[in-house]
């Protein structure tokens, strides 16, 4: 009996593996990076239909709002030589053959495994009112706590690396310090001055006579 | 401290609200707006448009082709070509002016001896075709004829000036 | 009103069977979308109009009365016009582009509750479902700037991912307050956990007030506005991400920046203003007097403020600088979010919670 999940569930994964597919068999890079997020949004959509919405939606959120977007920056920026990119395929294709054998037959061995693969249960079908965003909460801050500070603290570590292999200040470098920028009043550039008006006058009468002279010396 | 205060003022956006006050007052100020084909700003006598060319009372038109204008323009627009008519008098066979590259800064009109090139108030004339706007003798003096009234008032009413 | 709809979703349910479902869905979007695009163009005409209030000037008045034929004049002039695709640009792409804009934009609407029951989906996840479809719209522009085959567009593309992606982090901070202090990410449950009978004192706005602004100043930036319109920085890069286009494909990109404006200020009256609440409720005598108002005007009410400091904002404030905006985004919000969720948690534990 298809159901229109079932329906649903081929078309998403008929969906994923051609833009998968294409992730790799595209020629131009911004194509391919374009695919990859179509392949993320498919993917998206199972995990829907397995009522996980907080994945799916963080799966959305994070992948194809942050990370594909700078994927897609720096994809676009670099000025990919299809030809030179080309030039070493034979050379390295037997070792990248060997490893993709290799994992086809990892993956083989763990889904083909009765242990691994089969939970034994249908995917249970939950109330209207079920919150997986609850539900996931409450896992990861009681059974899982210590795995999921764990990866915090690493994800931390990784940012604190990444800043610290980056951040090279020269000091020969002039650089702009914006908070000085901002923080500058009217008062530290400008200062008004009373001039006596008085003395205006008397100065006002000699421009022709400055003028004249001025002529005379060129 | 000064920098303290400023920090916490920054904070405040106290002066974005102080520019917002401002275009907010402007909000309800009172409009400037000229409802153009219904409204017109007055112009001056001295108002530089359309070009015209003037006759005397009797006539007689005045541009006797002594070429200052073409000499002066500094666009080029004006081009005079010369010939003695029957009588004897040197008078043109051909004035044009290309008002796609004239700048209506009046110095034809200022360097004139006789008066007979002039600016009119006119502003509002177009063209539909690309060669519209080439204004041939024939077309300048017309305009002088349907507007010699306002040119001769407006002249008038210079002349103490000049 | 309510009995009205009941008995045509019986009459439909019997008539159609399993289809009606489906079709229901689609009246409901329609009814959704179709006064979103109205408002989107008549608040084109009211920026014009404020604007040139601002600036001591009238606006547009010629086509009808006072103006108010102008988007539809401008509708048929945009529609009118010939679709160019320079060369060398990718064709697919360069058209799809428009197109990813403004759906992101519509389909955030999905969540957004406009009066108590008025909603098309209560999703559970609601507040993710918003940051993620927002987050979304970049691609249009990035797409845009890149298949346009032009460096004008690149530029605008390339500073608009940065700015989008900056100020996504600010946005997302300033929600995670809020679903700390109502405890649920569901649009609907947000608004109702503002509900406490003291009218506007019971609203978000109160404890979160820095939050809110961060994020209706991150919200201004996200859609791309004065003075954070640095992808169509028309003073330096002729008119951003989308220089190349005309027509129908400009409309689009103009279409789903100002929905987005329109969704922005849903989103904050949602978040900090309890969306379609009475600010009276529970008022002595104001409370009594406004009880028969429906919840659909305020929450309209509340929106129409946002989108005017939306166009104030553009009248007063001059454009950033990049690295001005980049600091903005990353030294100033982010680290004022993370203090105020770490205040706000601290506070909810405390009996001086009053939210």
């Amino acid at each position: 009996m298809m159901t229109i999940e079932t329906i649903v569930f081929y078309l998403f994964a008929a969906l994923s593996v051609f833009a998968g597919l294409r992730v790799i068999t595209a020629r131009n890079p911004v194509h391919a990076a374009l695919f990859l997020v179509l392949a993320f949004f498919s993917m998206a959509g199972i995990w829907l239909l397995l009522e996980a919405e907080f994945l799916a939606i963080t799966l959305v959120l994070v992948y194809v709002g942050a990370v594909m977007v700078l994927f897609l920056f720096v994809v676009m920026m670099l000025d990919v030589d299809l030809v030179q990119l080309r030039e070493g395929f034979w050379r390295w294709f037997p070792i990248g053959a060997l490893l993709a054998a290799v994992m086809v037959g990892e993956m083989i061995w763990v889904l083909g495994n009765r242990q691994t693969a089969e939970t034994g249960a249908e995917v249970i079908k939950h109330a209207a009112d079920y919150s997986n965003t609850k539900e996931l909460g409450r896992l990861i801050y009681t059974d899982y706590v210590y795995p999921f500070e764990l990866a915090a603290v690493l994800l931390l570590v990784a940012i604190v690396a990444a800043i610290a292999l980056t951040l090279r200040q020269r000091r020969t470098a002039k650089r702009q310090d914006v908070a000085q920028q901002v923080a500058v009043k009217r008062n530290d550039r400008v200062r008004l001055v009373s001039m006596p008006a008085s003395a205006r006058v008397s100065t006002q009468a000699q421009p022709d006579e400055a003028a004249a002279s001025d002529q005379q010396k060129h | 401290m000064a920098k303290i205060s400023s920090f916490f003022k920054s904070f405040l956006l106290l002066e974005l609200l102080k520019g917002m006050a401002v275009t907010g007052k402007h909000f309800f100020a009172h409009k400037v707006t000229v409802q153009y084909p219904d409204e017109k700003t007055p112009q001056s006598f001295r108002f530089r448009g359309l070009h015209a060319q003037r006759r005397y009372p009797n006539g007689e038109e005045r541009c006797i082709a002594c070429k200052l204008c073409e000499a002066v323009c500094p666009a080029l627009a004006i081009k005079i070509e010369v010939a003695e008519r029957e009588d004897g008098s040197r008078r043109t066979t051909q004035y044009d002016i290309d008002l796609t590259k004239c700048i209506f800064c009046g110095f034809c009109e200022e360097s004139c001896p006789v008066d007979a090139i002039v600016e009119t108030r006119v502003f509002e004339y177009h063209g539909e075709k690309r060669g519209d706007l080439y204004y041939t003798k024939p077309m300048l003096l017309a305009v002088g004829d349907k507007h010699e009234a306002q040119i001769a008032k407006d002249r008038a009413a210079d002349a103490k000036y000049r | 009103m309510m009995e009205l709809l009941q008995t045509i979703e019986q009459a439909g349910q019997g008539l159609l069977g399993p289809f009606w479902g489906p079709l229901w869905t689609l009246v409901k979007i329609v009814v959704i979308v179709a006064p979103i695009m109205g408002g989107v163009a008549y608040l084109t005409l009211a920026e014009r109009k404020i604007l040139g209030y601002m600036q001591d000037r009238v606006g547009p008045n010629r086509v009808g009365y006072w103006g108010l034929l102008q988007p539809i004049a401008d509708g048929v002039k945009l529609l009118m016009k010939e679709i160019i695709i320079p060369t060398g640009a990718n064709k697919f792409l360069f058209v799809a582009a428009p197109v990813l804009a403004l759906v992101p934009a519509l389909v955030a609407w999905a969540v957004v509750p406009f009066a108590d029951g008025m909603i098309l989906a209560n999703v559970n996840a609601g507040l993710l479902y918003i940051l993620a479809m927002t987050s979304l719209g970049v691609y249009g522009i990035i797409i845009a700037g890149w298949a346009s085959n032009s460096k004008y567009a690149f530029l605008g593309a390339i500073r608009s991912a940065a700015q989008i992606v900056s100020y996504e982090l600010a946005m997302g901070f300033a929600l995670v307050c809020v679903l700390l202090a109502a405890q649920s990410m569901s649009l609907v449950d947000i608004v109702k956990g503002q509900q406490h009978g003291y009218g506007l004192l019971g609203w978000y706005f109160i404890p979160l007030f820095p939050m809110f602004v961060v994020y209706f100043i991150a919200g201004v930036a996200e859609t791309n506005r004065a003075p954070f319109d640095l992808a169509e920085d028309e003073s330096v890069i002729v008119a951003g991400f989308h220089t190349e286009y005309s027509g129908m494909g400009f409309a689009l990109f103009f279409l789903a920046e100002y929905a987005n404006m329109i969704l922005i200020s849903a989103l904050t009256s949602v978040f900090f203003l309890g969306g379609w609440l009475n600010p009276f409720e529970g008022w002595p005598v104001l409370g009594a007097m406004t009880a028969w108002v429906p919840g659909l005007f305020w929450m309209l009410a509340k929106m129409s403020v946002f989108l005017f400091i939306f166009l104030w904002f553009r009248a007063t404030f001059p454009r950033y600088r990049y690295d001005q905006l980049m600091r903005l985004g990353w030294k100033v919000f982010i680290p004022l979010t993370l203090v105020w969720v770490v205040v706000v948690a601290a506070w909810m534990q405390t009996p001086l919670w009053f939210w």
